[in-house]
């Protein structure tokens, strides 16, 4: 097991390169420059060869590109172009509101969709069935920036409520943070929730046909154990996979819901770096939500092992 | 009650889109104590969903829509189509165990022997101890011939053979002292050699017990070397019953007689293989007079007007045919 999570950290590094080659090239492609960015209308060529030698734009892009990577090795990410400040830190302060977000989005997907899903496949072509896979379906279907454009309207139009503007903390306070942390994870969990539910019951009726369960009921196995030690337990592995991937991309921030709620996370600051050619910020945040998304994953093979006893890595 | 188990008029359908199709039709079987019971017929026949039904585990959408199914149980009879859920659960592996066709998949394959064992005692004996159940388990495990049986506890189902799996299945469904075991095919999925020590095995808990067991299977050779009384079944109806010895000797269903011939034998390797033509007809194709007579060698005009009545040739000895009831000739 140790050597394979070194083995699934080792493969880490030739993912990272390439990702940090292809937002590289794809920076020097996308026209606009930081420059004419930060000098506006008064630029002049000598001010202009002054920001890019302090930026380091004056020497050859393959040089830019081994300099600022040479660094990134150390866990120097660099500085923002635009505003001078250190960009891992501000990374790692955004990324806990994004994982707060995400966490916060799961635990409201799992509540709604695990039990919805498993008593959609208990009553399989029932009322409640066809309900539950009608709505299901709408959360999937419904684009999120217009279900929380919605929202917010509804709130505000129906019942007077605002979200407070100023972000806060979890820890600094929890009532504000909440206030402006769950209609997002309302938003974002009622899509999961969406999914979730339906790979849980097209799972659950998968494993419901095996024999093992008709062999538990065979024992004499009240309902209650039939249904949740075997075959919740069995169904939960491909639900596993997909709660793992939207967790992995949750992580890295969600550039249209941080924006609707202005929730500053790691998607929002993405996005400013990208509007500002602010090369460090973008390569920081992109290598960075890389790295959460392969952790992830990784986590979700190693969770296998402790489901299913078939799965072994060493 | 004389018999252990009493199916009277067991009828079970199931939904073909909107339209109910029958795949079992009036059946009548008793199963009588410490008796082997052989039930025979090519796949689907009606005989597994028969064993099905009687612990109630037909799957969706079939169900039982006639009938009566009465048991003789340790606490008085009863009718197990009339149960409620506990009652039914008090039932299963605890009075009447059933095993099936595909070991490799019979055991849930998240869970170690020990648990699904403990499981079954659990289920009907809540207070029984942890030392007791394991106890109770390897002396189980021992009786199967299981070789390494603490060992065997501690297992995967996917580290285990698939003779070893159906062994583990056999002492699951002992572990309680049932009165009727309901082996469904127990040895359709096993190798030949595996086979027979597995069915040995059977015949001697059986003994040990007082069991009694239906053995559901589509071998005429498993009936020869495990049962006491036969009823073959042919697209949902029972078409001959008799004593095994009996049936052997005085076959009487052109049916009965098509299935020995068909018989591999190391005699007759010489010849042909002999196949019955045709094949079973699927649930709601079934003829209107009788159901065989597609495939008949002595099939006459009455045959396919009229479908014939489950008879007595000669005593305890039934079938469904004209010809043999001395109607034809008559």
């Amino acid at each position: 097991m140790r050597d394979y999570i070194i083995r699934r950290l080792i493969m880490l590094i030739p993912i990272l390169l390439g990702i940090s080659i292809a937002i590289f090239v794809v920076m020097q492609l996308i026209p606009g420059d930081v420059v004419s960015g930060i000098l506006g209308i008064e630029q002049t060529p000598e001010l202009r060869a002054m920001w890019e030698k302090k930026l380091g734009l004056d020497k050859p892009l393959v040089e830019q590109y081994f300099s600022w990577i040479g660094k990134a090795v150390t866990g120097d990410f660099g500085e923002s172009f635009r505003t001078g400040a250190p960009v891992f830190p501000e990374i790692m302060s955004r990324f806990k509101i994004s994982a707060e977000l995400a966490v916060l989005a799961c635990i409201i997907a799992w509540i709604i969709a695990l039990p919805l899903g498993v008593l959609s496949s208990l009553k399989r072509n029932s009322v409640i069935d066809r309900i539950v896979r009608v709505v299901a379906l709408m959360g999937v279907s419904i684009p999120n920036f217009a279900s929380a454009t919605l929202l917010i309207l509804f709130l505000a139009k129906g019942f007077n409520y605002h979200t407070p503007v100023k972000y806060a903390g979890l820890f600094e306070n929890f009532g504000v943070n909440m206030q402006i942390m769950l209609l997002p994870a309302l938003v974002l969990g009622s899509v999961m929730a969406g999914s979730v539910m339906r790979m849980t019951r097209s799972s659950m009726l998968e494993v419901l046909r095996q024999d093992y369960i008709k062999a538990v009921r065979a024992k004499g196995a009240p309902e209650r154990v039939t249904i949740f030690r075997h075959a919740f337990k069995n169904s939960s592995i491909p639900i596993v996979t997909l709660v793992g991937m939207q967790i992995g991309s949750l992580m890295g921030g969600t550039v249209v819901i941080e924006q609707i709620f202005s929730i500053p996370g790691l998607g929002q600051y993405t996005l400013t770096g990208i509007s500002q050619r602010d090369f460090p910020v973008v390569q920081g945040c992109v290598l960075f939500i890389a790295v959460v998304y392969v952790l992830v994953n990784l986590l979700v093979d190693i969770l296998y092992t402790y489901i299913d006893p078939r799965i072994s890595y060493s | 009650m004389k018999d252990l188990l009493e199916i009277r008029n067991l009828k079970i359908t199931t939904l073909r889109g909107k339209e109910t199709v029958r795949l079992l039709d009036y059946v009548d079987l008793n199963i009588p104590k410490k008796c082997s019971f052989g039930i025979v017929g090519e796949s689907g026949c009606g005989k597994s969903i028969t064993a099905n039904a009687v612990l109630g585990l037909l799957p969706y959408p079939l169900r039982v829509s006639e009938g009566s199914i009465r048991y003789d149980s340790r606490d008085g009879e009863k009718e197990l189509l009339r149960l409620n859920k506990k009652e039914m659960q008090a039932v299963r592996g605890g009075e009447i165990s059933m095993i099936f066709q595909e070991p490799m998949t019979s055991l849930d394959p998240i869970f170690t022997v020990e648990k699904q064992m403990a499981e079954a005692v659990s289920f009907h004996h809540p207070n029984a101890g942890r030392g007791e159940i394991r106890e109770r388990s390897l002396e189980m495990l021992k009786k199967v011939n299981i070789p390494r049986p603490e060992q065997t506890l501690a297992s995967y189902p996917h580290q285990l053979s698939g003779g070893q799996l159906q062994r583990i299945m056999i002492a699951i469904a002992l572990i309680n002292n049932p009165r009727l075991l309901l082996a469904d095919e127990p040895t359709t999925a096993l190798d030949v050699t595996i086979q027979a020590q597995i069915l040995k095995l059977m015949n001697d808990l059986k003994e040990q017990n007082d069991t009694s067991i239906v053995m559901i299977t589509h071998d005429l050779g498993v009936i020869a070397e495990t049962c006491e009384e036969v009823a073959v079944f042919y697209a949902g109806q029972i078409v001959e019953q008799a004593n095994v010895v009996e049936l052997f000797s005085h076959t009487a269903h052109p049916y009965t007689q098509g299935l020995l011939r068909a018989v591999t034998s190391l005699g007759g390797a010489t010849r042909k293989l002999y196949t019955i033509p045709g094949i079973v007809p699927p649930g709601g194709q079934w003829l209107s007079g009788c159901r065989f007579a597609d495939r008949c060698s002595r099939c006459t005009e009455r045959c396919r007007q009229e479908m014939p009545a489950l008879k007595e040739v000669s005593p305890r000895h039934l079938c469904r045919c004209f010809q043999n009831s001395g109607e034809v000739d008559a």
